[in-house]
Protein backbone atom coordinates (compact mmCIF):
# COMPACT_ATOMS: atom_id res chain seq x y z
CA UNK A 1 0.00 0.00 0.00
CA UNK A 2 1.94 2.74 -1.59
CA UNK A 3 0.77 6.33 -1.43
CA UNK A 4 2.71 8.58 -3.52
CA UNK A 5 0.11 10.86 -3.24
CA UNK A 6 -3.26 10.15 -2.44
CA UNK A 7 -5.81 11.92 -4.52
CA UNK A 8 -5.84 8.69 -6.84
CA UNK A 9 -7.98 8.06 -3.65
CA UNK A 10 -9.95 10.79 -3.60
CA UNK A 11 -8.90 11.49 -0.18
CA UNK A 12 -8.28 15.51 -0.15
CA UNK A 13 -5.63 15.43 3.02
CA UNK A 14 -4.10 12.05 1.49
CA UNK A 15 -2.30 14.81 -0.97
CA UNK A 16 -0.69 16.05 1.58
CA UNK A 17 1.31 12.96 2.18
CA UNK A 18 3.66 13.82 -0.77
CA UNK A 19 6.33 16.21 0.73
CA UNK A 20 5.98 18.77 -2.11
CA UNK A 21 2.34 19.46 -1.32
CA UNK A 22 3.15 19.63 2.72
CA UNK A 23 5.76 22.03 2.53
CA UNK A 24 3.73 25.20 1.50
CA UNK A 25 0.60 24.12 3.84
CA UNK A 26 3.33 23.74 6.87
CA UNK A 27 4.94 27.12 5.88
CA UNK A 28 1.26 28.41 5.70
CA UNK A 29 0.57 26.70 9.30
CA UNK A 30 3.94 27.89 11.34
CA UNK A 31 2.39 31.76 11.86
CA UNK A 32 -0.77 31.05 13.48
CA UNK A 33 0.88 28.21 15.71
CA UNK A 34 3.30 30.36 16.86
CA UNK A 35 0.62 33.05 17.74
CA UNK A 36 -1.59 30.68 19.27
CA UNK A 37 1.33 29.53 21.32
CA UNK A 38 2.36 33.21 22.75
CA UNK A 39 -1.16 33.79 23.27
CA UNK A 40 -1.54 30.59 25.60
CA UNK A 41 2.04 30.71 27.56
CA UNK A 42 1.04 34.53 28.41
CA UNK A 43 -2.01 33.55 29.58
CA UNK A 44 -1.05 30.54 31.66
CA UNK A 45 1.81 32.51 33.03
CA UNK A 46 -0.67 35.14 34.39
CA UNK A 47 -2.68 32.33 36.27
CA UNK A 48 0.24 30.85 37.29
CA UNK A 49 1.84 34.01 38.80
CA UNK A 50 -0.71 36.61 39.24
CA UNK A 51 -3.91 34.55 40.34
CA UNK A 52 -3.20 31.21 41.52
CA UNK A 53 -2.53 31.60 45.12
CA UNK A 54 0.89 31.10 47.48
CA UNK A 55 1.27 27.26 48.27
CA UNK A 56 1.03 26.85 52.15
CA UNK A 57 3.85 24.12 52.37
CA UNK A 58 5.89 25.05 49.35
CA UNK A 59 5.80 28.76 49.08
CA UNK A 60 6.65 30.48 45.85
CA UNK A 61 8.97 27.66 45.00
CA UNK A 62 5.84 25.44 43.71
CA UNK A 63 5.46 28.08 40.71
CA UNK A 64 7.89 25.90 38.99
CA UNK A 65 5.07 23.72 38.42
CA UNK A 66 3.84 25.87 35.80
CA UNK A 67 6.45 24.89 34.14
CA UNK A 68 7.65 21.37 34.84
CA UNK A 69 4.50 19.51 34.59
CA UNK A 70 3.58 20.48 31.30
CA UNK A 71 7.04 19.80 30.14
CA UNK A 72 6.89 16.68 31.76
CA UNK A 73 3.46 15.97 29.93
CA UNK A 74 4.64 16.93 26.47
CA UNK A 75 7.89 15.21 26.72
CA UNK A 76 5.76 11.82 26.91
CA UNK A 77 3.39 13.23 24.62
CA UNK A 78 6.07 14.09 21.52
CA UNK A 79 7.39 10.79 21.96
CA UNK A 80 3.87 8.81 21.27
CA UNK A 81 3.50 11.19 18.40
CA UNK A 82 6.82 10.32 16.84
CA UNK A 83 6.32 6.72 17.56
CA UNK A 84 3.11 7.03 15.83
CA UNK A 85 4.74 8.72 12.64
CA UNK A 86 6.78 5.95 12.38
CA UNK A 87 4.04 3.22 12.41
CA UNK A 88 2.56 5.78 9.96
CA UNK A 89 5.48 5.55 7.52
CA UNK A 90 5.60 1.65 7.97
CA UNK A 91 1.49 1.49 6.80
CA UNK A 92 1.92 3.81 4.52
CA UNK A 93 5.52 3.95 3.14
CA UNK A 94 5.71 7.60 2.78
CA UNK A 95 8.33 9.85 2.88
CA UNK A 96 7.07 12.22 4.89
CA UNK A 97 6.41 10.26 7.78
CA UNK A 98 10.05 9.58 8.55
CA UNK A 99 10.95 12.99 8.30
CA UNK A 100 7.99 14.35 10.61
CA UNK A 101 9.36 11.68 13.50
CA UNK A 102 12.93 13.34 12.85
CA UNK A 103 11.35 16.48 13.25
CA UNK A 104 9.68 15.97 16.34
CA UNK A 105 12.84 14.06 18.25
CA UNK A 106 15.15 16.83 19.44
CA UNK A 107 12.03 19.41 20.28
CA UNK A 108 10.71 16.15 22.76
CA UNK A 109 14.49 15.98 23.72
CA UNK A 110 13.91 19.48 24.69
CA UNK A 111 11.27 19.26 27.17
CA UNK A 112 12.72 16.37 28.69
CA UNK A 113 15.72 18.16 29.85
CA UNK A 114 13.16 21.43 30.62
CA UNK A 115 11.32 18.79 33.26
CA UNK A 116 14.27 17.69 34.46
CA UNK A 117 16.09 20.78 35.13
CA UNK A 118 13.10 22.23 36.75
CA UNK A 119 12.66 19.22 38.22
CA UNK A 120 16.00 19.75 39.87
CA UNK A 121 15.65 23.08 40.35
CA UNK A 122 12.15 22.76 42.48
CA UNK A 123 13.49 19.68 44.45
CA UNK A 124 16.25 21.72 45.64
CA UNK A 125 14.29 24.06 47.99
CA UNK A 126 11.86 21.60 48.78
CA UNK A 127 13.59 18.43 49.24
CA UNK A 128 16.84 19.54 49.76
CA UNK A 129 18.83 17.73 47.25
CA UNK A 130 19.54 19.05 43.62
CA UNK A 131 18.36 15.15 42.39
CA UNK A 132 15.44 13.48 43.94
CA UNK A 133 14.97 9.81 43.02
CA UNK A 134 11.27 9.97 42.35
CA UNK A 135 9.27 8.02 39.88
CA UNK A 136 8.65 11.11 37.70
CA UNK A 137 12.00 12.73 37.51
CA UNK A 138 13.44 9.37 37.43
CA UNK A 139 11.25 7.95 34.10
CA UNK A 140 11.81 11.72 32.80
CA UNK A 141 15.77 10.95 32.63
CA UNK A 142 14.94 7.75 30.95
CA UNK A 143 12.72 9.15 28.52
CA UNK A 144 15.87 11.80 27.89
CA UNK A 145 18.17 8.55 27.29
CA UNK A 146 15.33 7.17 24.95
CA UNK A 147 15.86 10.26 22.56
CA UNK A 148 19.39 10.54 22.75
CA UNK A 149 19.28 7.33 21.43
CA UNK A 150 16.60 7.60 18.56
CA UNK A 151 18.52 10.76 17.77
CA UNK A 152 21.76 8.89 17.81
CA UNK A 153 20.50 6.02 15.62
CA UNK A 154 19.22 7.93 13.00
CA UNK A 155 22.59 10.04 13.18
CA UNK A 156 24.46 7.00 12.42
CA UNK A 157 22.83 5.17 9.38
CA UNK A 158 23.64 7.31 6.11
CA UNK A 159 20.85 6.20 4.06
CA UNK A 160 17.53 8.09 4.91
CA UNK A 161 14.88 5.74 4.63
CA UNK A 162 16.98 2.99 5.81
CA UNK A 163 17.21 5.48 8.84
CA UNK A 164 13.79 6.36 9.36
CA UNK A 165 12.68 2.67 8.79
CA UNK A 166 14.84 1.73 12.02
CA UNK A 167 14.00 4.69 13.96
CA UNK A 168 10.21 3.43 13.57
CA UNK A 169 11.25 0.22 15.14
CA UNK A 170 13.17 1.77 17.78
CA UNK A 171 10.46 4.43 18.58
CA UNK A 172 7.91 1.63 18.53
CA UNK A 173 10.08 -0.78 21.04
CA UNK A 174 10.33 2.43 22.64
CA UNK A 175 6.82 3.63 23.44
CA UNK A 176 5.81 -0.39 24.47
CA UNK A 177 8.44 -0.54 26.79
CA UNK A 178 7.80 3.06 28.39
CA UNK A 179 4.52 2.04 30.65
CA UNK A 180 6.53 -0.73 31.51
CA UNK A 181 9.59 1.39 32.41
CA UNK A 182 7.19 4.02 34.22
CA UNK A 183 5.80 1.20 36.23
CA UNK A 184 8.87 -0.28 37.09
CA UNK A 185 10.66 2.82 38.30
CA UNK A 186 7.37 3.46 40.37
CA UNK A 187 7.86 0.29 41.86
CA UNK A 188 11.49 1.13 42.76
CA UNK A 189 10.32 4.61 44.21
CA UNK A 190 7.80 3.25 46.45
CA UNK A 191 10.02 0.60 47.60
CA UNK A 192 13.18 2.53 48.44
CA UNK A 193 11.89 5.59 49.41
CA UNK A 194 10.83 5.79 53.60
CA UNK A 195 8.52 8.75 53.27
CA UNK A 196 6.92 9.63 49.78
CA UNK A 197 9.15 11.68 48.37
CA UNK A 198 7.47 13.29 45.36
CA UNK A 199 7.05 16.06 43.12
CA UNK A 200 3.39 14.81 42.25
CA UNK A 201 1.37 17.80 43.45
CA UNK A 202 -1.98 16.09 46.17
CA UNK A 203 -5.15 16.33 44.29
CA UNK A 204 -6.45 18.95 46.16
CA UNK A 205 -5.49 21.81 44.21
CA UNK A 206 -6.98 25.26 43.17
CA UNK A 207 -8.67 25.38 40.15
CA UNK A 208 -6.41 28.71 39.04
CA UNK A 209 -3.26 25.85 39.33
CA UNK A 210 -4.96 23.29 37.01
CA UNK A 211 -6.07 26.05 34.88
CA UNK A 212 -2.21 27.59 34.76
CA UNK A 213 -0.95 24.33 34.05
CA UNK A 214 -3.15 23.44 30.69
CA UNK A 215 -2.63 26.62 29.77
CA UNK A 216 0.93 26.25 29.86
CA UNK A 217 0.50 22.88 28.52
CA UNK A 218 -1.52 23.83 25.16
CA UNK A 219 1.38 26.38 24.76
CA UNK A 220 3.68 24.30 24.76
CA UNK A 221 1.74 21.73 22.40
CA UNK A 222 1.04 24.94 19.87
CA UNK A 223 4.59 25.54 20.03
CA UNK A 224 6.01 22.24 19.74
CA UNK A 225 3.91 22.29 16.83
CA UNK A 226 4.90 25.44 15.27
CA UNK A 227 8.87 24.11 15.81
CA UNK A 228 8.26 20.42 14.14
CA UNK A 229 6.31 21.98 10.56
CA UNK A 230 9.87 24.81 10.48
CA UNK A 231 12.01 21.71 11.38
CA UNK A 232 10.32 19.59 9.01
CA UNK A 233 10.48 21.76 6.40
CA UNK A 234 14.67 21.95 6.69
CA UNK A 235 14.53 18.23 6.13
CA UNK A 236 12.28 18.18 3.38
CA UNK A 237 14.81 20.88 1.58
CA UNK A 238 17.79 18.81 2.94
CA UNK A 239 16.26 15.37 1.49
CA UNK A 240 14.55 16.83 -1.73
CA UNK A 241 16.64 19.23 -3.37
CA UNK A 242 17.60 17.63 -5.70
CA UNK A 243 14.24 16.88 -7.07
CA UNK A 244 12.59 19.08 -9.80
CA UNK A 245 10.17 20.60 -7.80
CA UNK A 246 12.56 22.29 -5.22
CA UNK A 247 14.41 23.11 -7.75
CA UNK A 248 11.52 25.47 -9.23
CA UNK A 249 10.97 26.50 -6.23
CA UNK A 250 14.28 27.93 -5.71
CA UNK A 251 15.32 26.90 -2.95
CA UNK B 1 10.88 -26.17 11.55
CA UNK B 2 12.02 -27.47 14.58
CA UNK B 3 14.83 -29.39 13.01
CA UNK B 4 16.06 -26.91 11.37
CA UNK B 5 15.50 -24.09 14.46
CA UNK B 6 17.82 -26.61 15.99
CA UNK B 7 20.53 -26.95 13.76
CA UNK B 8 20.76 -23.21 13.82
CA UNK B 9 21.10 -23.37 17.08
CA UNK B 10 23.82 -26.51 17.25
CA UNK B 11 25.66 -24.06 14.50
CA UNK B 12 26.29 -20.86 16.44
CA UNK B 13 27.09 -23.03 19.88
CA UNK B 14 29.72 -24.85 17.26
CA UNK B 15 30.79 -21.29 16.36
CA UNK B 16 30.93 -20.08 20.29
CA UNK B 17 32.54 -23.48 21.44
CA UNK B 18 35.73 -22.42 18.16
CA UNK B 19 36.07 -18.84 20.19
CA UNK B 20 35.89 -20.21 24.06
CA UNK B 21 37.77 -16.88 23.87
CA UNK B 22 34.88 -14.91 23.69
CA UNK B 23 32.44 -16.42 26.20
CA UNK B 24 35.46 -16.09 28.78
CA UNK B 25 35.71 -12.91 27.91
CA UNK B 26 32.10 -12.06 29.01
CA UNK B 27 32.62 -13.86 32.51
CA UNK B 28 35.93 -12.20 32.69
CA UNK B 29 33.97 -8.33 32.46
CA UNK B 30 31.58 -9.58 35.23
CA UNK B 31 33.89 -10.92 37.66
CA UNK B 32 36.29 -7.37 37.39
CA UNK B 33 33.03 -4.91 37.17
CA UNK B 34 31.55 -6.83 40.23
CA UNK B 35 34.83 -6.92 42.34
CA UNK B 36 35.68 -2.94 41.57
CA UNK B 37 32.51 -1.77 43.19
CA UNK B 38 34.21 -2.21 46.64
CA UNK B 39 37.43 -1.10 46.09
CA UNK B 40 35.45 2.15 45.02
CA UNK B 41 32.84 1.94 47.86
CA UNK B 42 34.91 0.46 50.69
CA UNK B 43 34.14 -3.16 52.00
CA UNK B 44 31.90 -2.52 55.11
CA UNK B 45 30.25 -5.58 55.02
CA UNK B 46 26.41 -4.20 55.56
CA UNK B 47 27.20 -1.82 53.36
CA UNK B 48 28.48 -4.12 50.59
CA UNK B 49 25.39 -7.21 51.30
CA UNK B 50 22.98 -4.08 50.76
CA UNK B 51 24.20 -3.24 47.25
CA UNK B 52 25.18 -6.90 46.50
CA UNK B 53 21.56 -7.60 44.56
CA UNK B 54 22.17 -4.35 42.16
CA UNK B 55 26.17 -4.52 41.77
CA UNK B 56 26.26 -8.08 40.59
CA UNK B 57 22.96 -7.39 38.48
CA UNK B 58 24.63 -4.26 36.95
CA UNK B 59 27.67 -6.09 35.71
CA UNK B 60 25.39 -9.55 34.25
CA UNK B 61 23.44 -6.43 32.56
CA UNK B 62 26.62 -4.92 31.12
CA UNK B 63 28.57 -8.36 30.44
CA UNK B 64 25.25 -8.81 28.52
CA UNK B 65 25.45 -5.54 26.51
CA UNK B 66 29.24 -6.63 25.85
CA UNK B 67 28.79 -9.91 23.81
CA UNK B 68 25.71 -8.33 22.08
CA UNK B 69 27.73 -7.23 19.16
CA UNK B 70 28.81 -10.63 18.21
CA UNK B 71 25.03 -12.00 17.81
CA UNK B 72 24.81 -10.66 14.02
CA UNK B 73 28.51 -9.27 12.98
CA UNK B 74 29.63 -12.37 11.77
CA UNK B 75 27.36 -13.49 9.72
CA UNK B 76 26.39 -10.47 8.52
CA UNK B 77 30.28 -9.77 7.51
CA UNK B 78 30.65 -13.27 5.54
CA UNK B 79 26.88 -12.39 3.78
CA UNK B 80 25.42 -15.70 5.33
CA UNK B 81 23.01 -13.39 7.55
CA UNK B 82 21.54 -12.00 4.11
CA UNK B 83 20.99 -16.14 2.95
CA UNK B 84 19.34 -16.42 6.14
CA UNK B 85 16.67 -13.65 5.13
CA UNK B 86 15.61 -15.12 1.63
CA UNK B 87 15.10 -19.11 2.86
CA UNK B 88 12.54 -20.71 3.36
CA UNK B 89 12.78 -21.11 7.00
CA UNK B 90 11.02 -18.16 8.77
CA UNK B 91 13.68 -15.42 9.98
CA UNK B 92 11.84 -15.21 13.51
CA UNK B 93 12.71 -19.11 14.06
CA UNK B 94 15.99 -18.22 13.03
CA UNK B 95 16.69 -14.96 15.22
CA UNK B 96 14.72 -17.11 18.09
CA UNK B 97 17.44 -19.78 17.66
CA UNK B 98 20.35 -17.24 17.39
CA UNK B 99 19.31 -15.43 20.64
CA UNK B 100 19.05 -19.24 22.32
CA UNK B 101 22.44 -19.91 21.88
CA UNK B 102 23.45 -16.08 22.75
CA UNK B 103 21.76 -16.78 25.73
CA UNK B 104 23.49 -20.34 26.15
CA UNK B 105 27.05 -18.66 25.65
CA UNK B 106 26.60 -15.76 27.99
CA UNK B 107 23.48 -15.40 29.73
CA UNK B 108 23.34 -18.93 31.22
CA UNK B 109 27.07 -19.07 32.11
CA UNK B 110 26.53 -15.30 33.68
CA UNK B 111 23.79 -17.19 35.71
CA UNK B 112 25.72 -19.98 36.93
CA UNK B 113 28.73 -17.80 37.96
CA UNK B 114 26.91 -15.09 39.80
CA UNK B 115 26.13 -17.12 42.89
CA UNK B 116 29.99 -16.83 43.77
CA UNK B 117 29.85 -12.85 43.54
CA UNK B 118 26.91 -12.81 45.74
CA UNK B 119 29.44 -14.47 47.99
CA UNK B 120 31.93 -12.20 47.12
CA UNK B 121 29.08 -9.61 48.81
CA UNK B 122 28.82 -11.86 51.82
CA UNK B 123 24.66 -12.25 50.48
CA UNK B 124 22.70 -15.50 52.59
CA UNK B 125 21.78 -18.47 50.92
CA UNK B 126 18.32 -17.10 50.50
CA UNK B 127 19.58 -14.33 48.87
CA UNK B 128 21.56 -16.31 46.19
CA UNK B 129 19.05 -18.64 45.33
CA UNK B 130 16.97 -15.47 44.26
CA UNK B 131 19.81 -14.06 42.30
CA UNK B 132 20.40 -17.61 40.42
CA UNK B 133 16.81 -17.26 39.68
CA UNK B 134 16.18 -14.13 38.90
CA UNK B 135 19.29 -13.87 36.72
CA UNK B 136 18.06 -17.17 35.01
CA UNK B 137 14.73 -15.48 34.18
CA UNK B 138 15.80 -11.77 33.25
CA UNK B 139 19.45 -12.69 30.96
CA UNK B 140 16.57 -14.57 28.22
CA UNK B 141 15.21 -11.27 28.25
CA UNK B 142 18.39 -9.22 28.09
CA UNK B 143 19.09 -11.43 24.95
CA UNK B 144 15.86 -10.68 24.05
CA UNK B 145 15.94 -7.36 24.07
CA UNK B 146 19.72 -7.06 23.01
CA UNK B 147 18.95 -8.57 19.62
CA UNK B 148 16.55 -6.23 18.35
CA UNK B 149 19.39 -3.08 19.59
CA UNK B 150 22.16 -5.30 17.91
CA UNK B 151 20.15 -5.47 14.76
CA UNK B 152 18.98 -2.07 14.54
CA UNK B 153 22.67 -1.00 14.73
CA UNK B 154 23.84 -3.66 11.99
CA UNK B 155 27.03 -1.71 9.90
CA UNK B 156 26.31 1.57 11.67
CA UNK B 157 29.28 3.97 12.78
CA UNK B 158 30.03 3.34 16.81
CA UNK B 159 27.89 0.22 16.61
CA UNK B 160 28.82 -1.03 19.82
CA UNK B 161 28.35 2.36 21.73
CA UNK B 162 25.34 2.91 19.97
CA UNK B 163 23.78 -0.16 20.82
CA UNK B 164 24.43 -0.06 24.84
CA UNK B 165 22.45 3.65 24.23
CA UNK B 166 19.35 1.76 22.80
CA UNK B 167 19.21 -0.66 24.89
CA UNK B 168 20.26 0.57 28.47
CA UNK B 169 17.07 2.07 29.01
CA UNK B 170 15.16 -0.87 28.11
CA UNK B 171 17.00 -2.76 30.33
CA UNK B 172 15.71 -0.90 33.73
CA UNK B 173 12.61 -2.94 34.30
CA UNK B 174 14.48 -5.74 34.14
CA UNK B 175 16.72 -4.58 36.56
CA UNK B 176 14.68 -3.45 38.62
CA UNK B 177 12.82 -6.53 39.36
CA UNK B 178 15.32 -8.63 39.00
CA UNK B 179 17.83 -6.80 41.87
CA UNK B 180 14.44 -6.05 43.89
CA UNK B 181 13.70 -10.04 43.90
CA UNK B 182 17.31 -10.64 45.83
CA UNK B 183 17.05 -7.81 47.47
CA UNK B 184 13.49 -8.85 48.68
CA UNK B 185 15.22 -12.38 49.28
CA UNK B 186 17.78 -10.69 51.65
CA UNK B 187 15.35 -8.61 53.91
CA UNK B 188 13.57 -11.83 54.60
CA UNK B 189 10.31 -10.95 52.40
CA UNK B 190 8.96 -12.90 49.50
CA UNK B 191 10.05 -12.51 46.30
CA UNK B 192 7.40 -14.72 44.49
CA UNK B 193 6.01 -11.44 42.92
CA UNK B 194 9.16 -9.85 41.54
CA UNK B 195 10.30 -13.56 39.85
CA UNK B 196 6.56 -14.03 38.40
CA UNK B 197 7.01 -10.39 36.91
CA UNK B 198 10.33 -11.43 35.58
CA UNK B 199 8.72 -14.30 34.25
CA UNK B 200 5.93 -12.31 32.09
CA UNK B 201 8.17 -9.97 31.11
CA UNK B 202 9.91 -13.04 29.50
CA UNK B 203 6.88 -14.39 27.93
CA UNK B 204 6.75 -10.30 26.40
CA UNK B 205 9.82 -10.55 24.98
CA UNK B 206 9.30 -14.04 23.97
CA UNK B 207 6.57 -12.76 21.68
CA UNK B 208 7.45 -9.58 20.19
CA UNK B 209 11.18 -9.18 20.17
CA UNK B 210 11.73 -11.57 17.69
CA UNK B 211 9.39 -9.53 15.45
CA UNK B 212 11.08 -6.49 16.34
CA UNK B 213 14.08 -8.29 15.13
CA UNK B 214 13.32 -9.30 11.66
CA UNK B 215 11.90 -6.28 11.03
CA UNK B 216 15.20 -4.29 12.06
CA UNK B 217 17.16 -7.36 10.07
CA UNK B 218 15.22 -6.65 7.07
CA UNK B 219 15.91 -2.49 7.29
CA UNK B 220 19.43 -3.08 7.32
CA UNK B 221 20.20 -5.66 5.03
CA UNK B 222 17.64 -4.14 2.05
CA UNK C 1 -2.37 40.18 42.19
CA UNK C 2 -0.41 38.82 44.21
CA UNK C 3 2.71 41.20 44.03
CA UNK C 4 3.17 43.79 46.29
CA UNK C 5 6.43 45.30 44.44
CA UNK C 6 8.28 44.13 41.34
CA UNK C 7 11.07 43.58 43.53
CA UNK C 8 8.77 40.97 45.80
CA UNK C 9 7.95 39.90 42.09
CA UNK C 10 11.89 38.97 41.34
CA UNK C 11 12.07 37.88 44.84
CA UNK C 12 9.84 35.16 44.66
CA UNK C 13 9.49 34.66 48.43
CA UNK C 14 13.19 33.57 48.62
CA UNK C 15 13.39 31.20 46.00
CA UNK C 16 13.64 33.63 42.87
CA UNK C 17 17.25 31.57 42.36
CA UNK C 18 15.06 28.40 41.51
CA UNK C 19 11.74 29.96 39.97
CA UNK C 20 14.02 31.97 37.76
CA UNK C 21 16.64 29.71 37.27
CA UNK C 22 14.28 27.23 35.84
CA UNK C 23 12.32 29.48 33.57
CA UNK C 24 15.16 31.38 32.20
CA UNK C 25 17.12 28.20 31.30
CA UNK C 26 13.55 27.05 29.50
CA UNK C 27 13.52 30.62 27.89
CA UNK C 28 17.17 29.62 27.00
CA UNK C 29 16.60 26.47 25.31
CA UNK C 30 13.73 27.56 23.25
CA UNK C 31 16.35 30.19 22.14
CA UNK C 32 18.83 27.79 21.42
CA UNK C 33 16.38 25.73 19.70
CA UNK C 34 15.33 28.17 17.50
CA UNK C 35 18.41 29.71 17.20
CA UNK C 36 19.85 25.97 15.89
CA UNK C 37 16.87 25.77 13.53
CA UNK C 38 17.77 28.88 11.57
CA UNK C 39 21.22 28.32 11.71
CA UNK C 40 20.63 24.62 9.85
CA UNK C 41 18.13 26.32 7.17
CA UNK C 42 21.16 28.94 6.67
CA UNK C 43 23.65 25.95 6.12
CA UNK C 44 21.27 24.65 4.02
CA UNK C 45 21.06 27.61 1.53
CA UNK C 46 24.77 28.07 1.35
CA UNK C 47 25.32 24.91 0.32
CA UNK C 48 22.81 25.02 -2.27
CA UNK C 49 23.74 27.76 -3.41
CA UNK C 50 27.02 26.47 -3.58
CA UNK C 51 26.26 23.73 -5.46
CA UNK C 52 23.84 25.76 -7.82
CA UNK C 53 26.82 28.17 -8.96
Amino acid sequence: MSLGDGSARGEWWLRYAAPQAFFPLAGRLIPYFAILAVVLALGGLYLGFFVAPTDFQQGEAYRIIFLHVPAAWMSMFLYVVMALWGVLGFVLNTRLSGMMASAIAPTGALFTFIALWSGALWGKPTWGTWWVWDARLTSELILLFLYVGFIALKASIDDPRRADRAGAVLALVGVVNVPIIYFSVQWWNTLHQGASVSLTRSPSMATTMLWGMLLMALAAWMYSIAVCLARVRVIIREREREMAWMQELGQ
Amino acid sequence: MLASTASIIARDLRLAFRRKGDVAQVLVFFVIVASLFPLGTGAEPNQLRAMGPGVVWVAALLAALLSLGRLFAADYADGSLEQMLIAAHPLAATVAGKTLAHWLTTGLPLTLLAPLLGVQYDLPAPALGALVASLALGTPVLSLIGAVGAALTLGTRGAAVLLALLVLPLYVPVLVFGAGAVSAALAGLPHGAHLSLLGAFLAFSLVFAPWATCAALRIALD
Amino acid sequence: MNWGSLQAFLDMGGYGLYVWGSYGVAALCIAIELIALKARARRLGARMTESAS
